[in-house]
Formats: structure tokens, sequence, C-alpha cells
């Protein structure tokens, strides 16, 4: 009987990524006597590939939820959880100089690593607001650990300790939030929430459902860094080892912005009236201050944080145009930005660590020339930054025509507007390292970046895959 | 299929161009730029007699957005068509004139933007036209901005910064045409963003009154219409020479032809109600531009405020929405073109033999350069529009359009012959003839690899200005089916 159980959740039933991943974390930890790359690496990217895999079989294959409502894997779950896998996959070469630097506690990042998916993958197919719960602190608690990896440099202790005050506070007030709403519908499961929040003999518990349901918006608006409580991410992002920032600023908005999304959609949609005004001014806020604040930043690495917060604010776009939908062009346009924005982020923060390892340099300076000594970094890097900005033939416009097409369908034409000079901001700090790179002359000094085979066939999937989503979208599109 | 060859084919050699060097890189992109002309030659002679159906490719590209894959000819886009496959050779040959670094990432940018600028003439779907109207400017802001002069990272921002926002205002009316298309409330994949589905919308005049102008800012920027061009004299001076002539001679059109395609047809209620205000822009723009281009004492300056004053007679022409107005619009896009790259060509070959452009460094060059400055003349009488050269006839019909659509703004228009004919005969003499400079004695005249450029650029300066039938009789058809869908 436990055999035939066990049967069940490996083969048929898709627990498969959450269980190898587990696993595998496990056995990893193990593996810290090898202290090599060599073998650690490789074995990563085969184990996430299979993950991957294992996740795509499950397309269109129609599941019930697993554990009482607590896990559902659907198509959305797939689509999702097939982002933070493929996004993780292309990350991991630019992991390397790990290893060069003589860094003891290799193996212990990767199971981290790989548990973080698990509380991602979590995030993405909740049924139970517990599970929920549970997703974001695996996620957050590998990340406190990985923000502080570089245990020698006081900015990356400053970013662990930042990260992990401002964090734990955050889920603290999700948790409040999760309470709050039990105890106004008496239920974890979304869809017994929606049903209940919809019940008009709940009226008198409304007060409680709303503030449950802000102070849900607050905790996972934190882990999105969306305004007004974005205010950690330039700091942790900047003192945070490149490949972690990296990490947080794709896997953890984009599992952030799925779990957002399926709240809103499945459990909330009867409370749009009151949900909607509130995200809608944050949208506003978050794009504001994430375009402003990174218009006014030297440091590119900086500004990516910036442009990542900025970047929340076009996917609450989507949020809002979902109008508590989750199929459709709102949430197919939230899917096709999050992996256009996942996959030039991953690459502009490959070749900014590269070069910034290389010539110890964070500023746009640090960038200089890298036109002529490095023509594939910069080459990448342009095409993730006009991705970023949402110029065509890249992923990044047709990920803000979809978002911004479905908004204006449903009527909310301010926001929209106010979103496109938004992004004419952008365009002014996303052309800075394009214009260090091509138009500026390198230093006197200056030598090719060392980049390694399997970082070179990365960097040019990643460019492939933005053009690829830039010209034929066709394939990503609409799938939800 | 041969439309889609057209498109495609610069795109493949600038591909191929990243993995060749040396010699082989300028062999491989003049080639395929030739080639590319042949094609489109054979297009037009084929499109003469067959008709365009042919050239109508419609695919599927975005099917959850109704988004398609639609390029097709008419006359109008085939005149275009071939303006940019016949310079873009020759913007290419003057190109190897000089040494720039990384020269086959130079010709293949060079090549990446023909297929921009081909996209922009062949698409029939809006957003197919965004898409390309924006791939053009990408290689062309690489070229000016990493091969530029001195001021170049600050000009090119702001060129691109302008340029791209107009796009997006553009872009924002057509996603607001593209969702008046279809069911209302529909999803995406329902709604249409081809250019026949917008020409049968029907919507209020207060709606096209806003449209219009969210749509026109791309194209005045583009253009450039007054007061929208204050990015164009910078950007024109600093780029390098063949970045000057794509942008002039070319990319300049887009403006004009995007006004002709996807503006007047498509919302005609709101052409009427601005008609006014913008043919009085483009005609301040005439004067303005002729003006300062009297006081400039650089070259190529003098030569880009001489551009803006002529695009702002070819905008009021369109504007004027007569037949003959934009007739002489196509025709001057033609002849304005040709006459462009030749002015810029003998500026920078000027350039390159005497290291300066700065007018009062030179004079008397003319001693020692006698087929230089018989080119330099030619091009700058079709300029000024001398009877019996391209630039004529597309100004005679321009102003007959004009004074059709209002008798004292043709005349106050037509002062742009006037003044055309003061600045740059006057740059001639101080440039070429006036007092000896210390260059009169070393200056060298045209080479035989120079001459190739200019012969082509001058017999086509005479073709249409003694046959302009060959061109008017192809684009006749379109533009009559342009002011009916306007008339409508």
């Amino acid at each position: 009987m436990t055999f035939a159980v066990s049967r069940t959740f490996l083969f048929e039933a898709n627990m498969t990524s959450i269980i190898l991943l587990s696993v595998f974390g496990i056995l990893n930890l193990f593996l810290g006597f090898l202290r090599s790359n060599k073998v650690l690496l490789p074995g990563a990217m085969l184990l996430l590939l299979a993950v991957f895999g294992a996740n795509y079989a499950d397309w269109n294959v129609v599941h019930a939820p697993y554990f009482n409502n607590m896990l559902v894997v659907d198509n959305y779950t797939v689509a999702f959880t097939g982002i933070v896998l493929l996004t993780t996959i292309l990350l991991l070469p630019f992991s390397r100089s790990y290893v060069v630097a003589g860094e003891p506690n290799l193996a212990e990042y990767y199971a981290l690593l790989l548990f973080s998916l698990v509380g991602a993958i979590m995030m993405i197919g909740y049924d139970h607001l517990l599970m929920l719960f549970v997703g974001i602190e695996i996620l957050s608690i590998s990340m406190y650990v990985l923000a502080g990896s570089n245990k020698r440099d006081s900015r990356s202790n400053e970013a662990a300790l930042k990260y992990f005050l401002m964090g734990a506070f955050a889920t603290g007030i999700l948790l409040f939030g999760v309470a709050l709403l039990y105890g106004a519908t008496g239920t974890f499961v979304l869809s017994q929430l929606a049903t209940a929040v919809a019940n008009p003999a709940n009226a008198s518990l409304q007060p409680m459902l709303y503030i449950g349901i802000l102070m849900m918006i607050i905790g996972i608006g934190f882990k999105v860094s969306a305004a007004p409580f974005h205010f950690w991410t330039p700091d942790v992002y900047e003192g945070a080892p490149t490949f972690f920032t990296a990490f947080m600023s794709t896997v953890v908005k984009t599992a952030g912005f799925a779990a957002f999304l399926k709240l809103l959609a499945v459990a909330l949609p009867a409370a749009q009236g009151f949900w909607m005004p509130t995200i809608q001014a944050m949208c506003a806020l978050t794009l504001l201050l994430g375009n402003v604040g990174a218009a006014a930043q030297t440091n590119t690495k900086r500004m990516l944080a910036y442009s990542s917060v900025s970047h929340a604010g076009y996917l609450l776009i989507g949020l809002v145009a979902s109008k508590g939908v989750l199929t459709g062009d709102a949430a197919s346009g939230i899917f096709f930005y999050s992996l256009a924005y996942s996959i030039a982020t991953v690459a502009s923060f490959g070749v900014l660590k590269l070069v910034s390892d290389h010539r110890r340099h964070d500023g746009y300076a640090g960038l200089n020339g890298l036109g002529k000594t490095n023509p594939l970094l910069a080459f990448v890097m342009t095409a993730s930054m006009l991705s970023l900005a949402g110029i065509p033939l890249t992923g990044g416009f047709f990920g803000k025509f979809f978002l911004l097409a479905a908004a204006v369908g449903q009527g909310y034409i301010g926001l929209v507007v106010f979103a496109l000079i938004m992004s004419m901001v952008g365009l002014y700090y996303y052309l800075r390292p394009i214009i260090a790179m091509y138009m500026q002359p390198a230093p006197e000094d200056a030598t090719p970046v060392p980049v390694d085979g399997i970082q070179t066939v990365t960097l040019v999937v990643l460019a492939l895959l933005t053009i690829a989503l830039g010209i034929v979208p066709g394939f990503m599109s609409g799938i939800l | 299929m041969l439309t889609a060859v057209l498109l495609f084919l610069p795109l493949a050699a600038a591909l191929l161009l990243l993995f060749v060097k040396g010699a082989a890189a300028r062999a491989l992109a003049f080639g395929a730029s030739l080639l590319e002309f042949v094609v489109a030659a054979y297009a037009a002679f084929d499109f003469t007699r067959h008709g365009s159906a042919a050239y109508n490719l419609n695919y599927s590209w975005i099917p959850s957005a109704g988004i398609t894959f639609h390029i097709g000819l008419d006359g109008l886009s085939l005149l275009m068509v071939l303006l940019t496959t016949f310079l873009v050779p020759l913007i290419l040959l003057s190109a190897f004139k000089r040494d720039y670094d990384n020269p086959s990432t130079f010709y293949a940018l060079v090549l990446f933007m023909q297929t921009g600028l081909l996209g922009v003439f062949l698409s029939l779907d809006a957003f197919l036209f965004y898409f390309f109207w924006e791939v053009a400017l990408i290689p062309i802001y690489l070229l000016a901005g990493a091969w530029g002069g001195e001021r170049r990272i600050a000009i090119t921002l702001k060129f691109f910064l302008y340029t791209v926002v107009g796009s997006l205002l553009m872009l924002a009316g057509f996603v607001y045409l593209y969702l008046q298309t279809g069911p209302a409330a529909g999803s995406l994949a329902q709604h249409s963003s081809e250019l026949s589905a917008f020409y049968s919308l029907k919507l209020s005049a207060s709606e096209q009154s806003w449209l219009f102008w969210l749509i026109f800012a791309a194209f005045a920027v583009k253009m450039p219409i007054f007061p929208f061009h204050t990015w164009q004299p910078d950007t024109y001076t600093e780029a390098p020479a063949p970045a000057t002539m794509l942008l002039s001679g070319i990319m300049l059109k887009m403006g004009i032809y995007g006004t002709m395609r996807w503006l007047l047809p498509v919302v005609p209620l709101g052409v009427s109600q601005w008609q006014k205000p913008v043919i009085i822009l483009s005609v301040i723009g005439i004067i303005y531009g002729a003006i300062i281009a009297i006081r400039q004492r650089d070259v190529k300056r003098l030569m880009a405020y001489s551009s803006l004053s002529h695009v702002g007679l070819m905008a009021a022409g369109v504007f004027s929405l007569t037949q003959i107005g934009l007739q002489g619009a196509v025709i001057q896009m033609l002849a304005h073109g040709v006459n462009i790259v030749g002015m810029f060509f003998v500026a920078d070959a000027i350039e390159r033999r005497t290291g300066t452009r700065h007018i009062p460094d030179l004079g008397g060059l003319t001693r020692r350069t006698p087929i230089l400055s018989v080119c330099f003349l030619i091009m700058l009488l079709s300029t000024v529009a001398l009877p019996l050269t391209g630039g004529f006839v597309g100004e005679f019909l321009l102003l007959a359009g004009m004074y059709q659509y209002n008798a004292w703004v043709g005349a106050i228009a037509g002062l742009t012959i006037i003044f055309s004919a003061v600045y740059l005969l006057r740059m001639f003499q101080r440039v070429m003839l006036g007092p000896d400079s210390s260059f009169s004695e070393t200056i060298t005249d045209l080479t035989g690899g120079e001459l190739l450029i200019m012969v082509p650029l001058i017999v086509l300066v005479f073709w249409i200005g003694l046959f302009p039938n060959t061109f008017l009789h192809i684009s006749e058809p379109a533009v009559t089916n342009i002011l009916a869908l306007v008339g409508r």
C-alpha cells in the first residue's frame, strides 16, 4: 500500500519536481566534501533539466488537487514553474567564480538554491493559504542565507541582515493576514475562500476580511518589491553577491507574482472593490519610484535593482487587468512578461557579474568599451537592456504590449498612459550601459573579460531567447 | 515570396557579416546590397506588368493577439523600396572610403537598418509596421552613437529619446484603434491590427482628433516638422556620413510615407480638422530652416537645415490633400533622397580631403577639382529646383498642390526656392569658388571610385527631371486610392 502511494507520487502525480528537488537538495548537502564545481555544477544543471522535463510533461494534464487541496497542478502552475526552473538553469553557469575564490561551502549553496526552488514551486502551486506561507518561508529563509553568502564582505552581511529583519517582519504580517482571512471566512482553501467572500451573509465580517487582505497584499508586495514596500530592494540587491541578486530578482519575483495573481484571482475576485484600488495605487507608485529611482543611479547593479522594482510595477498592471481571472489575456501577459523579464535580467546580471569580477567596478564606467573587448558580452547586454526597456525585436516589447493592451482592453487607460510615460523614463537609464559599452573608449589597460565555454553557450542562448520572444512571440503568448 | 526575399535578404547578409572580416566583408556587404537592388528592380518591372497581387503575403504572426505578418506592395511602397535599395549600395560604397573601426559591424548595421526600412515600407499590419519602425532605429542609433563625432553621446541620446517617445505615442494610438476592431470587450485574439481593418473603422470626429496627434507624433518627429526638429541638425552633423545619408535620404521618408499610409486614410476626420495647423507648422519649418541655413558655417549643418526646410514643403504638400500635392511629395521623396545623399557625399569628400567642414576655412577649391565641382553643382541645383532636375518636378508639383489648397500658403511656401538658392549658392561660392584657401593647391579631384557613386545619383537626378512620368505613373493608383479613402 505504501508502495502504491509513493508510486502515485513519483509517476502519476506531478509532485515529481518538488520531490526531485528536495531529495537532491539533501543529497547535495552530503556532497560537501567534493568542493568542486566540476561535479556540482553540471550535476545541478542536469537535475534541473530533468525537473524541467518532468514539469513540462504535466502540461495540459488534469490532476486533482493534492493532499486535501494543499497543492494544485494545472497549466498555470506548470507555466510559472517552467519559468523559475528555466531561469535557474540559465543562471547556474554564472556561479563559477565562487569556486575560483575558494569558497568552502559550495555544496550548501547549491542545496539552498534547490530548496528555495521548492519554496518557489509551492508558492506557484498552492491551493491553501498555509502552503503559500510555507512556500514563502522556504524560499525566503534560503535567500536570507544566500544574500549573506559572501561573508567577508560587510555589504553582503548588511544585505542579509536587512533582508532577514524586513523579510521576517513582512512574513509575520502576511501570516497575520492569513489568520484574519481565516477568521472572517473559516477556511484556508482558495476556492472555499472565494465562496465565503462572495457570501452576503458574511458582510458583517468585512472589516476583518479587508484588513486580512490588506496585510496579505503588504506581505506579498514586500516579497515582489512593490512600492511602498520596496525600500529594502536597492541595498539588499547591491550588497548580495550578484549571482543571488539575479536569483532574487527573477525567481522570487516570478513566484511572488504567480502567487499574487492566484490569490487575487481565485480566492478574492468578490473583494475586487477593495483590492483593485489598492493594487492600482501600488502599481502607479511602484512605476514612479522604480523608474525615477533607477534613472538617478550611477551603479549598474543598483540601477538593475531599481529597474526590478519598476518591472514589479508593470506586472501589477497585469494584476489590475486580470480583474480577478486566472486565465486569458492578462494572465498570459503576466506569464509572458515574467518570462521575458527573467531571461533579460539573468542575462544582464550574468554579464555584469563577469565584467565586474574582472574589472572590479560596478558603475556604468565599468562597462566602458566592452563592445571592443568582448563583443559577445556587449551584444547580450544590449539585447537585455533593450528587452527591459521594451524596445521591439526583444521579448520585453511584447511583454509590455500584451500587458498594456490587456489593461487598455479592460478600460484602465489612465494607468496605461502613466506606464507608457514611465517606460519613456526607463529608456534613459537602460541606454546608459549601451552607451558605455559601445560609445565610450575602453580603459587603457583593459583586457578581455574571461568567459568559459558553458557561460558563452548560456549567454548565446539567453540572447537568442530574448530575440526569439521578440520576433516570434506566438509560441509563448496566450497560453493561459 | 519575392516580397519576403526583398525584406530579409539584407538581414541575412547582415548576420553573415558578423562572421566575415576585411575585404571580404566589403564585397559581401556591397554584393548583397546590389543583389537586393536587382531583386527590387525585377519586382518593379514585374509589378508594372502583373500588378501587386503576387506580392501580398499574409501569415498569422501572433494568433493570440490577432496580429498578422502582412506585407505587400503598391505603387507607393514600390517607389520607396526602389529608393532604399538604390541608395543603400551607394551609401555602402561611400562608407568604404573611410576607415571605420570594426568595419564589418558598421556594414552589418547598415544592412540591418535596410531591412527595418523596407519593413516599414512593406508592412500592412499596424504592429508589424511599428515593429520595423523601431527596428530601423536601433542600428542608426548605434551607427551614429558609436562612430559619430565628438558630441555624439549626448546628441544621439536625444535623438533616440525623441524618436522613441514619438513612436510610443503612435503605438498607443495603434493600440486604441486595434481595440476598436472586432467585438467590444472581446479578447485580444478577436481584434485585428491589419491596415484594412483600421481603414474600415468608423470613429467619431473627436476620437479621430486626438488619435491624429498620437499617430502623427511619430511621423512629425521622424521627418521632422517644426517644432519637433531640434534633434535633427545636431544628429545629422555628428553622425558619420553614411549614417547621415541613411537618416536624411531614407529615414526621413519613413515619416512622409507613414503619414500617407497610416495617418491620412486612418483618421480622415482628424486630418481635416488639423490640416490647417499642420500646414502652417510645415510652412514655418520651411522658412525657419531656410533662414537658419543661411547663417550656418558648417557644411553638414547647413545641409541639415536645408533638409529641414525641404521636408517642410513635402509635409505641407501631403497635407494639401490634393492629388497633385501627394504626387509631388512622392516624386520629391525620390528626388530629395537622391539630392541629399549626393550633397552629403560631396561634403564628406571635401572633409576627407581637407579635414574640415568649416566654411570660412574653405574656398577656391574648384580649380583643382573640376569634376567634384560639377557633381556638387548638379546636386545643388537639383536641390534648388532648377528645371530639368528631379528637384524641380517635385517642388513644382508640391507648390501646385499647395496653391490649390490656398494661394497665399502656396506663395509663402514658394519662397523655399528663393531661399535655398540663396544659402546653397552662397555656400558653393564660399567653398568652391572665392578666394583661395590653404587647400586650394593641394586638394585632389574625385577618384574613379567616388565617381562611381556620383554618376548613378546624377543619372537619377536627370531621369526624374526629364521623365518624371516613369515614377508618377507607378504611384498614381496608390495616391488616388489614398485620397479616395481620405474623402470617404
